[in-house]
């Protein structure tokens, strides 16, 4: 009964939606107020309907309701229940109804903080997010029901992929999923933008806001799925440029530039088209993910099941979004257009060398990923585009650009001059080039120039952003830094750290596979290992093989790892669960393989320095950000928007 | 301004490819070695040790190789296939990879054995000659040892019919493939 | 059917039993060793979802990285070791593809991409360095 109910649910909400997309738009372009006015109650009762359908998958799952196809495709009785709650994202149908009810989620909060906005602007906003949310309803509704029944009824499910029992992983797509799906207000505001001919000081700053908050979730969500990867998969990698990854690479690296071009938009009205695409280019990469990972089009480890039917649907949900949307921009763009120079040393002149390299660096990315579809399209053959061709070009645009983030950072609006610039770097800059060279010849020994070029441009940008802070709190100069300034320095510390990490994790990442018997000792990256040897242990759907490997520095233990084979009940797959023992300067990762027989098992060892430093990057971007959107002018502004909305209601109505 | 149109420009552009690219498979990776003559060995045979299997066993007329092993599941499905084909007199060799001799003989007593002769390959040294990723795979050899057509997963009367009749009617000799009548059209 | 089609390639994924890493004595000379590392990297599994042979567990991934230690310790060099792989299973295999006019525009499109850029970006430079620099949001 309650799989039905949420069928129905899931109906309404499409109903709701498809008011929520018709009434404010029309209503906008015709003047009705009261057609206008439809778009918050809309936005509301979707929000409603969707809780209510997500809540009766969830039901489903937690009660062991096999008769629904989606359960019993993605649960087991003896799965835990943390994890029969998270298998509603395990699995395609459900994974759908994630993502829409992550939309209506954010269609909420935008029509709540659309109180103080005028109307006819909110309506369109509105009514672009419901065109969004009744494509997805649909799109789930008529080729991805998650409440299809089963008949006949098994008698228990597949059980949720071993992969996905893990807590990494269960955060890791709802957080994604907040982001992608938050690219869609920017982009809604963006077509608003393009609807009105017009867009202000005050859009700019709207949209800075949401897009922020969409852009820490998604930095939060890829760094979440990277770090599992690492931790989980048992090779020590974490990334592999794989489609779906760079497919939520790609909206991460658009939403940065839409970020930075908005901070230029905001203050001198200009780079509005770029604002714009940007917007746009976010969001349709967010659904081209949609897109590659349920078409079959790519072959993935994360591809979803695939289907012609539903690739053909979600490409028409593309061409009717991303196409209409850039069918808007060539109609209307220029009317956008505006007056403003800037002089070459100045701080616009950085923040579109920045639009360009982000713009580039995607496009490469894109392009890689793309391309054997492309060459097997024209029958030219069966290629793959993997890591190597993506690390090596993907360097070409984002070596210049982290570099010269450090110098962005401290230009002046309009024109900087030169010399002061240099005056004010120089020693930065050459310390930065010193201990770049130094620190990893005399760490590592030999070196590649690339490699010290990379970790000084690290170290380079790291020491730029922390620059004023730490001088102004030795010297106490100049006026306390905004928030908006803190967050941006702890951001930009993060890119140089992250980069730090990345770099010396793959330049000296250290791996030895061997055979070991229990009380073989081994050496490996500098540290010693006893192999204790390889017991029985049992979880609650598995049974694992576990080894016991103490190690050494010096003679010093340093502790256990317990590296693990699970084999789970159900699906009787093997799953590698490495022992990694981390602090901040490095990571001892051990995996355990095969039983080789005689008590031999197959073991890797790899050594990882800096690894740490990702993670650590990252999570002070995502600080950053957050520290910057809660910026005083923001709740200031707020603050005086709440006390007379109703008088910029009518001023903006008459234009 | 004709710039404004450049986005969408390229948008169609990437659109077109991705519905192009709804009906590929891009899993599906077209055999290297089709149109080349067959790699050179020689095995020894999976149950009279002192027999080989060479590739020069595959020149003079048409002939299958069928990649198989105890441990593939999916071999089971195509065995009782190619028992009637061998039976219509299809001349099909094996090559059994990455198996236990034992336990091939017993599977082959158990299930029948279609082959002329199976070629023993422990550590698939010679299934890498042939480009084999697993089990079950299935390549048309021609009487001049040239591959002609290589089949991945089970080979069924459905794929014999669509893929390898056609080959047969082209490649045959006048008194080649006596099987053809048997087997051939349907 | 393809939902059969998608869990049978889900299971032919998870049913390899062995999780196999090299066991086999690594080489004594350290630029080898590197050199196979690299170069296992660099090629693909030809029948898992995306994966390199370095990291996969499928059988076949196991025996490629065994051809490719026996080729490096016979002395052939990088380019020998992908055209013996390539030759077998395709370029298909190949992660960093050959240059050849398949790919030109694969390894091309990065400077056109670049030269692009470039010119955008001083074109807009010029346009605005002569634009009034005084205003903020005019109407």
């Amino acid at each position: 009964m309650i799989p039905e109910f949420g069928q129905l649910a899931l109906a309404l909400a499409l109903c709701l939606a498809l008011v929520q997309s018709t009434m404010p738009l029309m209503g906008a372009a015709l003047g009705r107020a009261d057609w206008m006015a439809l778009a918050r109650p809309a936005a509301a009762g979707q929000f409603v309907f969707v809780a209510v359908a997500f809540a009766a998958l969830e039901y489903a799952l937690l009660t062991d309701d096999f008769s629904v196809s989606f359960v019993a495709n993605h649960s087991n009785s003896a799965l835990p229940v943390f994890y029969k709650a998270t298998a509603a994202w395990g699995g395609h149908e459900g994974s759908m109804l994630l993502w829409i009810a992550v939309l209506a989620v954010w269609t909420l909060a935008v029509a709540a903080g659309s109180r103080s906005q005028p109307q006819e602007f909110a309506s369109r906003v509105l009514g672009v997010l419901g065109i969004v949310s009744a494509g997805m309803i649909a799109f789930a509704f008529f080729t991805s029901n998650p409440f299809d029944r089963l008949v006949p009824t098994p008698l228990d499910g597949n059980d949720l992929n071993p992969l996905l029992q893990d807590p990494g992983m269960i955060i890791h797509p709802p957080t994604l999923y907040v982001g992608y799906v938050g690219t869609a207000v920017p982009f809604a505001f963006a077509v608003a933008a393009l609807l009105a001919g017009r867009l202000d000081k005050d859009w700019a700053r709207w949209a800075r806001q949401w897009t922020a908050v969409a852009w820490i979730f998604l930095t939060c969500g890829i760094t979440l799925g990277s770090w599992w990867a690492y931790y989980e998969l048992g090779w020590g990698g974490w990334w592999f440029w794989d489609p779906v990854e760079n497919s939520s690479f790609m909206p991460w690296l658009m939403t940065t530039a839409l970020l930075h071009s908005l901070a230029v938009t905001e203050r001198r009205g200009i780079f509005k088209n770029w604002t714009v695409l940007l917007a746009i280019a976010a969001f349709s990469l967010s659904l081209l993910g949609t897109f590659l990972t349920r078409s079959g089009v790519m072959i993935s480890v994360h591809a979803f099941a695939s289907d012609p039917t539903r690739g053909l649907f979600i490409l028409g949900l593309l061409a009717l979004f991303t196409g209409g949307a850039l069918l808007l921009y060539a109609l209307q763009a220029g009317k956008l257009e505006a007056e403003g120079g800037f002089k070459t040393m100045s701080r616009e002149t950085f923040l579109l060398a920045n639009n360009v390299l982000l713009v580039i660096a995607t496009g490469f990315v894109l392009f890689g990923t793309l391309y054997p579809l492309f060459v097997d399209a024209l029958g030219l053959g069966k290629y793959s585009v993997g890591p190597p061709y993506f690390n090596l070009v993907f360097l070409l645009p984002v070596l210049p650009l982290v570099a010269l983030i450090g110098v962005g950072m401290h230009t002046a609006w309009r024109m900087m001059p030169g010399s002061v610039l240099v005056q004010r770097l120089r020693w930065l800059a050459v310390a930065a080039l010193a201990l770049g060279v130094a620190i990893p010849i005399v760490i590592f020994g030999a070196v590649s120039v690339l490699t010290l070029l990379a970790v000084t441009i690290a170290l380079w940008v790291c020491a730029s952003a922390l620059l004023d802070p730490v001088r102004r709190l030795l010297y106490r100069t100049g006026a306390p830094l905004t928030r908006g300034q803190v967050g941006m320095c702890l951001a930009h510390f993060g890119v140089g750290v992250f980069m730090l990490g990345a770099t010396v994790a793959s330049a000296y990442n250290f791996e030895r596979d061997l055979a070991a018997r229990p009380g073989d000792r081994f050496e490996a990256g500098g540290y010693e290992f006893v192999f204790r040897g390889v017991r029985q242990v049992e979880g609650p759907n598995f049974v694992a093989d576990e080894g016991e490997f103490e190690f050494f520095d010096d003679g010093a233990s340093l502790g256990i790892l317990r590296p693990q084979i699970r084999v789970y009940r159900v699906q009787q797959s093997p799953m590698t669960e490495a022992a990694i023992d981390t602090n901040v300067l490095r990571d001892v990762f051990l995996a355990l393989g095969e039983s080789l027989g005689a008590d031999a098992w197959s073991v890797r060892v790899q050594v990882k320095p800096l690894i740490g430093f990702l993670w650590l990057g990252s999570s002070l971007m995502a600080l950053g950000g957050l520290v910057a959107v809660t910026d005083r002018r923001y709740r200031v502004a707020a603050r005086e928007r709440q006390r007379e909305p109703a008088r910029e209601q009518t001023a903006t109505g008459a234009v | 301004m004709l710039r404004y149109v450049v986005p969408l420009a390229i948008f169609a552009v990437i659109g077109l490819f991705f519905l192009r690219g709804l009906w590929l498979n891009p899993s599906y990776v077209p055999s290297p070695l089709v149109g080349k003559p067959v790699p050179t060995f020689s095995l020894p045979d999976v149950e009279d040790t002192s027999a080989t299997v060479s590739s020069a066993d595959l020149l003079g007329r048409v002939a299958l190789v069928n990649v198989w092993g105890t441990w593939c599941v999916e071999c089971r499905h195509e065995h009782g296939f190619l028992v009637e084909l061998a039976r219509a007199g299809v001349p099909i060799f094996g090559l059994n990879v990455r198996d236990d001799r034992v336990a091939a003989g017993k599977w082959l007593a158990r299930l029948g054995d279609p082959y002329v002769s199976s070629g023993f390959d422990p550590e698939g040294k010679v299934a890498i000659d042939w480009g084999v990723t697993g089990a079950p795979e299935t390549f048309l050899i021609g009487s001049d040892g040239t591959i002609l057509h290589k089949h991945i997963s089970p080979l069924t009367p459905f794929v014999w019919q669509r893929d390898f009749v056609p080959l047969l009617r082209e490649h045959c000799g006048p008194s080649d493939c006596a099987f053809l009548a048997a087997v051939g059209a349907r | 059917m393809t939902r059969l089609a998608s869990l049978l390639a889900l299971c032919l994924l998870f049913a390899s039993p062995v999780l196999a890493f090299d066991t086999e004595a690594e080489f004594d000379d350290p630029v080898l060793n590197e050199r196979y590392r690299s170069l296992i990297r660099e090629i693909r599994c030809p029948k898992c979802l995306n994966e390199s042979i370095a990291e996969s567990h499928a059988p076949v991934a196991a025996d490629l990285r065994r051809e490719v230690r026996r080729l490096i310790g016979e002395g052939a060099s990088d380019d020998e070791v992908k055209t013996f792989l390539s030759s077998r299973y395709g370029e298909f295999v190949l992660y960093r593809p050959p240059v050849s006019p398949a790919t030109w525009a694969l390894w091309g499109g990065p400077f056109v991409f670049l030269g692009v850029g470039g010119f955008v970006f001083w074109r807009i430079l010029k346009t605005r360095r002569d634009q009034p620099i005084d205003e903020d949001f005019p109407a």
